[in-house]
């Protein structure tokens, strides 16, 4: 299936910022976290067809899923 | 105050009211210069300073901002810009929150550090600074950590509260207490090149949504640091918010998060 994945601030670096992407039919959005390299720790916001998900939650084609790191500086 | 109205309409150029003869029409009336500032906006005159602002704030706006009473929990990178762009835009009561000392690593970017200042206390240097830029700006200094046991007394009486804090779990605190005073709260939040802000009306839950994930620690501010820029957009953009909450204009932040990548000049909006 083909899943659509958008980066935000941080994450694009050595990344990407937006690429569709083949997977697994009912890959979780937590795989495709992992198979980026990005600490899970260091993930904010997780949105699905825009809508606020988690990391245990599987795809289906043609969804896009944003991930956005967890900012707290003042 | 008839006489006083009468002595200022009188020496005011152009309905502008000088720093100088506001000054004066303290001392010779026995008033603050922040009375006096009440009564020159009351009588549709307008101190000098506030010349600029005439085009989108009306004389009867900046007396509301003068009696406004905001909160600025931090007074580190972000709280700094947020504290000065409050007093210069005319807001006559300012909360300043925050236990700590100017240390050298904070001169990068905090707007009130300076050398002379290093080991001062961040409130004190706030009120310092206000004093120099706007008399009629009053700034109660707290020197300790927000915290939801001592919030409320803190938080006591303000209009609005801006978060400029430096980690996730004050930020839970201060916005379950904002909540619980009815009190709206504008968010920000920085890391290296990245930035974030969010307005949070009473009842509503989205600080907690934005930052349902965490569970310990700091975010990639850990890794990136914070440049000199970041910190004043990111305080600008909470400050335009404060403006419009006070004053009731415009379209707010409001279950909608902004989130800004200077790094590519990317404004992405997030819905909560």
């Amino acid at each position: 299936m083909k899943v659509t994945v958008k980066l935000f601030a941080s994450f694009q670096a050595g990344r990407f910022n937006k690429e569709i992407r083949d997977y697994p039919d009912q890959t979780s959005i937590g795989s495709i976290v992992q198979e980026l390299n990005i600490p899970e720790e260091e993930v904010g916001i997780l949105l699905l067809n825009a809508v606020h998900a988690d990391l245990g939650q599987s795809l289906k084609d043609g969804d896009i899923v944003a991930i956005f790191p967890l900012v707290g500086g003042g | 105050m008839a006489s006083l109205q009468t002595f200022l309409k009188e020496k005011a150029v152009g309905g502008l009211v000088s720093w100088q003869l506001q000054q004066s029409a303290a001392e010779k009336f026995q008033l603050t210069v922040a009375e006096v500032e009440i009564v020159i906006l009351q009588a549709e005159l307008l101190p000098a300073r506030y010349q600029r602002n005439q085009q989108m704030i009306s004389t009867a706006q900046q007396l509301k901002l003068l009696q406004s009473h905001v909160a600025v929990v931090g007074c580190g990178g972000l709280g700094g810009h947020i504290i000065e762009e409050l007093a210069r835009l005319g807001v006559g009561q300012i909360v300043a929150i925050d236990p700590d000392v100017f240390e050298e690593h904070n001169l990068n970017r905090q707007l009130l550090s300076s050398i002379e200042l290093l080991g001062t206390s961040k409130t004190d240097a706030a009120v310092q600074r206000i004093a120099e830029i706007n008399p009629a700006v009053r700034v109660r200094p707290i020197n300790v950590a927000f915290g939801k046991e001592n919030g409320r007394d803190m938080l006591k009486d303000v209009d609005l509260v801006i978060d400029a804090v430096d980690n996730v779990p004050t930020r839970l605190e201060l916005a379950e207490v904002s909540c619980q005073l009815n009190v709206p709260l504008v968010h920000g939040a920085i890391a290296g090149w990245y930035g974030q802000v969010l307005t949070v009306y009473p009842g509503e839950d989205t600080l907690q949504k934005l930052y349902a994930k965490w569970t310990d620690g700091k975010g990639i501010e850990a890794k990136l640091g914070n440049p000199s820029f970041t910190p004043a957009v990111a305080a600008s953009l909470q400050v335009a918010e404060a403006c419009k909450l006070l004053l009731g204009l415009g379209g707010t932040l409001r279950k909608r998060m902004l989130s800004v990548n200077l790094l590519d000049m990317q404004f992405d909006e997030i819905p909560l």
